[in-house]
C-alpha cells in the first residue's frame, strides 16, 4: 500500500499541470488541427477532410511575401533589442554598486509597462504623424521644409513601436542572468590583463548568452503573432501573418485561418528549437 | 459592414428626456394612431429580441419602444458577417433580423426569415417607392449591386426565392439607409472635386486612403475605376473573375506608387486620418464627417458626378415567431415605421423609408435642412443636444431626392465573393 502509493506520487503530483496544460493547450491545438481541414461558407464549416485551406495558404504568393515581411520585422526588431537590452542590463548590472538602487533603477524601466500596449502603439501617431510633433518642429526649426513622411504609416514606424513594446522582454532575462555571472570572473579577467572591451566580448558575453536567448524566445514569438502594432502603425498597409489570420476571421473563414495558425505555429516551433540548439538555456541558471 | 461603429455611449437619461418629450410634443397629431397599443401590452409583457448590424440599435429606440408599447427589446449588435452568420445558424436566437439587404440576399433562401403580409403593415403604402420598384423618382435609373427591391418580395408565404416585382410578401421592412461617397477636406485639396477618379490625382499622392473592409472597398475601387475609364462593368455589385482581377491589379499598382496614406478598418480610423490631415480625401461614412466637423475642423461630404455607393437595411421576422410573438413583431414594426423613430434616423443624417410618417415628427426647419436640402434657418441639433450645424449650413449633396436619386450601386455580395476576399488579401500584403 504505501509502496503503491509512492510509486503513484509523481504521477499525482504531474496531474495538475497536465490537466492545465491539456485543457488549454493540448486540446486546443488538436481542435486547430482537425478544424484547418473542413470545409467553410458564409454560415459555417463543414466537417471534413479536405487539404485545400493548406494548398490555399501555401500555395499563394501572399503567404510567402506575408512571411518574409513578418521575418524580416521579427529580425529587425530582434537584433534592435538585444543590442539595446544588453547595454541596459550590462549598465544595470556592472554599474550600478547598490542592489537597492539596481531594483529602483529595473522598476523604472518597467514603469512604461504600466499603461497598455495600445496606448503606447497609439501614442507615436501624434508624434510621428504629417503634422506631428517631430515634423512640427523640424518644420519649425528650419532644418526640413516638407514634413517627413515615411515616419508614420512605413516600416520604419512598424519596428519603432515593436522595439518601444518590447525591449523590457529582452532586458528582464539578461539582466536577471548577468546578476547570477560571479564577479570573480571579472577581476580575474582584468588581473590577466583583459580590456574592458574584452572583459565584455569574451566573458559577460558568453555568459549572458542563456538570457539572450530567452529574450529572443520572447520578442521572436511576440513580433511572429503581432498584428495590431502592423495594423496601426503601418496604417493597414503592411500585412504580418496574424494580421492575415484575422482578416480571415472577421470574414468567418476559420478553416483558412486555422490553416494558417498551425503553418505559423510549425515556422515559430522551428525557430524557438533552433534557438535551443545554439543555447543551452538551463546550463547557467 | 458595420457602418457606425460611433455610438454615442447610449444616450443619457437627461438628454433622451430632452429629445423625447420633444419628440412627444411633435408627435400630438401622429400619436393618435398608436395610442391603443401600452394598454394590451403593458398588462401582458412581451420582449422581443432584435440583432443586428448596430447602424440602429439605438437605445434610444428600445427606451421609445418600452415607453410607447410596453414591449421590451433587446438588441445585440455584430458587424455584417457575423450578422449573416448567426442569423442563419442560430435562426432561435432572435426575433427580428435588424440586416442589410445584401445580407438578406444570403440569408433569406435557407429559410430563417419569414415573409410579411403587406396587408398587415399599417404604413405600407407609405414606404418610398425606391424600395418596391428600385425608382425613388419614376425616371430614375436602377442602380446596380444588391438592390433592395430586387430582394423586397416573395410570391407566397413559404417561397423561398425572390419576386421579380411587387407582390404581398415583403421579406423585410426596410428602415435605414443611406447614399456613400468620398469625404474630403475642402481647405486641403486646393481644388474643386467632382469625381471619384480623383481620389487618384497625382497632386494627392500619399494622401488618400480607402476603407479595408473588403466588399466595401472593392466597390468604392470599383466606382473609382470606371470613373478613370478603365473599364466599364456589367454589374459592379456582381463582377467576374477577370473584373476582380483587374480591379485588384489596379489597385496594387496605385498602392506601390504610394498613392495610399493608409487604409481605415474602423470608423475612428477615418476620423483621425482626416482630422489630423493625413489624408485630404477618402472613402468616408456620413457620420465621420460629422465627427470631423464636430471638431471644428472643415469636412465635406462630396457629390460626384457619377453618384453614390449605397446601403440599406430593414427588419425581417423570424422563422419561429407565431401567435402573440408574431402579433407583437408586427406592432413593433408598425411603431417602427410611425414616425417617431424615422425622424430620429433622419436627425442622425440618415434615411427613414417612411418620409410621411417621420416628416410629423421633424421641425420645420429640421426637414428643410435634412430632407430638402434648404439652408437651416436656426442651428441644427444632435440628438443629444449639442449643435451639428450653424444656421445658414446646407446638408452636402443637399435633398433627399438628389442623394438618393444619383444611386450609382447599393452595397452586395458577389457570386465570387470568396474570391474577391483572397485577391483584396493579396493588396493589403502586397
Amino acid at each position: 500500500m504505501n509502496n503503491l502509493l509512492t510509486r503513484a506520487t509523481p504521477y499525482l503530483q504531474a496531474t495538475p499541470l497536465t490537466l492545465i496544460l491539456g485543457f488549454f493547450l493540448a486540446l486546443p491545438i488538436l481542435l486547430l488541427v482537425l478544424v484547418s481541414f473542413w470545409d467553410y461558407d458564409f454560415a459555417g464549416m463543414y466537417p471534413g477532410f479536405f487539404t485545400f485551406n493548406y494548398a490555399e495558404t501555401l500555395g499563394s504568393w501572399v503567404t510567402w511575401r506575408t512571411y518574409g515581411n513578418t521575418l524580416k520585422f521579427a529580425f529587425l526588431v530582434w537584433a534592435i533589442t538585444a543590442f539595446l537590452g544588453f547595454w541596459v542590463a550590462y549598465f544595470l548590472a556592472f554599474h550600478i554598486r547598490t542592489t537597492a538602487m539596481q531594483m529602483v533603477l529595473f522598476l523604472v524601466c518597467t514603469v512604461p509597462f504600466l499603461t497598455s500596449n495600445i496606448i503606447r502603439m497609439i501614442s507615436w501617431i501624434p508624434v510621428l504623424g504629417r503634422n506631428g510633433l517631430v515634423n512640427s518642429t523640424l518644420v519649425s526649426a528650419g532644418v526640413i521644409d516638407q514634413p517627413i513622411e515615411w515616419l508614420l504609416y512605413s516600416d520604419f514606424a512598424v519596428v519603432l513601436a515593436m522595439v518601444h513594446l518590447y525591449t523590457l522582454f529582452m532586458v528582464t532575462p539578461i539582466f536577471n542572468t548577468m546578476m547570477r555571472i560571479d564577479r570573480a570572473l571579472v577581476e580575474a579577467a582584468r588581473d590577466a590583463g583583459a580590456k574592458n572591451w574584452q572583459i565584455i566580448w569574451h566573458v559577460i558575453l558568453p555568459l549572458a548568452k542563456p538570457g539572450i536567448a530567452i529574450g529572443t524566445i520572447f520578442v521572436v514569438t511576440l513580433v511572429m503573432a503581432d498584428f495590431s502594432t502592423v495594423q496601426v502603425m503601418s496604417g493597414g498597409q503592411s500585412a504580418s501573418v496574424a494580421l492575415m489570420m484575422r482578416n480571415q476571421m472577421s470574414l468567418l473563414q476559420y478553416p483558412a485561418a486555422a490553416a494558417n495558425a498551425v503553418v505559423l505555429l510549425v515556422v515559430v516551433l522551428v525557430m524557438v528549437a533552433g534557438i535551443l540548439r545554439i543555447v543551452d538555456i538551463r546550463k547557467e541558471l | 459592414m458595420t457602418k457606425t461603429t460611433e455610438k454615442k455611449a447610449g444616450i443619457s437619461r437627461r438628454n433622451f428626456l430632452k429629445t423625447g418629450t420633444a419628440a412627444v410634443a411633435g408627435a400630438a397629431v401622429g400619436s393618435g394612431a398608436i395610442t391603443g397599443f401600452p394598454t394590451i401590452w403593458a398588462q401582458n409583457p412581451i420582449t422581443l429580441r432584435q440583432f443586428g448590424t448596430g447602424v440602429s440599435n439605438l437605445n434610444a429606440i428600445a427606451e421609445k419602444c418600452k415607453e410607447d408599447l410596453g414591449i421590451t427589446l433587446e438588441m445585440t449588435a455584430t458587424d455584417s458577417d457575423a450578422a449573416a452568420q448567426r442569423a442563419v445558424t442560430q435562426p432561435d436566437s432572435y426575433d427580428i433580423a435588424d440586416i442589410e439587404y445584401w445580407i438578406l440576399k444570403k440569408v433569406f433562401p435557407t429559410g430563417v426569415i419569414q415573409p410579411m403580409d403587406t396587408s398587415r403593415l399599417t404604413y405600407y403604402d407609405q414606404i418610398v417607392p425606391l424600395f418596391k420598384s428600385g425608382k425613388l423618382l419614376p425616371d430614375s435609373v436602377i442602380a446596380q449591386g444588391t438592390a433592395p427591391h430586387t430582394v423586397g418580395f416573395v410570391e407566397s408565404m413559404d417561397s423561398k426565392t425572390f419576386a421579380a416585382g411587387e407582390t404581398g410578401y415583403f421579406t423585410m421592412v426596410p428602415t435605414i439607409y443611406n447614399a456613400d461617397t468620398l469625404g474630403i477636406r475642402p481647405d486641403l485639396v486646393g481644388r474643386e472635386i467632382t469625381s471619384w477618379a480623383d481620389i487618384m490625382d497625382p497632386a494627392f499622392k500619399g494622401k488618400t486612403s480607402i476603407l479595408n473592409i473588403p466588399s466595401i472597398g472593392i466597390m468604392d475601387a470599383a466606382m473609382i475605376m470606371e470613373a478613370m475609364g478603365e473599364i466599364t462593368y456589367a454589374d459592379k455589385g456582381n463582377m467576374t473573375t477577370e473584373e476582380i482581377d483587374k480591379t485588384i491589379d489596379f489597385l496594387i499598382k496605385a498602392k506601390q506608387d504610394g498613392q495610399f496614406r493608409a487604409f481605415w478598418k474602423s470608423f475612428d480610423e477615418s476620423v483621425n486620418l482626416m482630422a489630423s490631415g493625413e489624408v485630404v480625401i477618402q472613402s468616408m461614412w456620413s457620420p465621420a464627417v460629422a465627427a470631423v466637423r464636430s471638431r471644428g475642423i472643415a469636412c465635406k461630404y462630396q457629390p460626384l458626378k457619377e453618384g453614390y455607393r449605397s446601403w440599406g437595411g430593414g427588419l425581417g421576422l423570424a422563422a419561429h415567431l407565431s401567435g402573440a410573438q408574431l402579433d407583437a413583431a408586427y406592432e413593433y414594426i408598425n411603431w417602427y415605421t410611425s414616425g417617431w423613430v424615422g425622424g430620429y434616423l433622419n436627425r442622425q443624417g440618415y434615411y427613414s423609408a417612411n418620409m410621411e410618417t417621420a416628416k410629423q415628427y421633424m421641425s420645420e426647419d429640421e426637414w428643410g435642412y435634412w430632407i430638402e436640402g434648404k439652408a437651416a434657418q436656426g442651428d441644427i441639433l444632435a440628438p443629444d443636444g449639442t449643435v451639428m450645424e450653424k444656421a445658414g449650413a446646407v446638408r452636402d449633396g443637399g435633398s433627399f431626392e438628389e442623394r438618393m436619386g444619383k444611386v450609382a450601386c447599393w452595397n452586395s455580395v458577389m457570386d465570387e465573393d470568396r474570391y474577391m476576399v483572397r485577391r483584396w488579401n493579396e493588396f493589403i500584403a502586397a
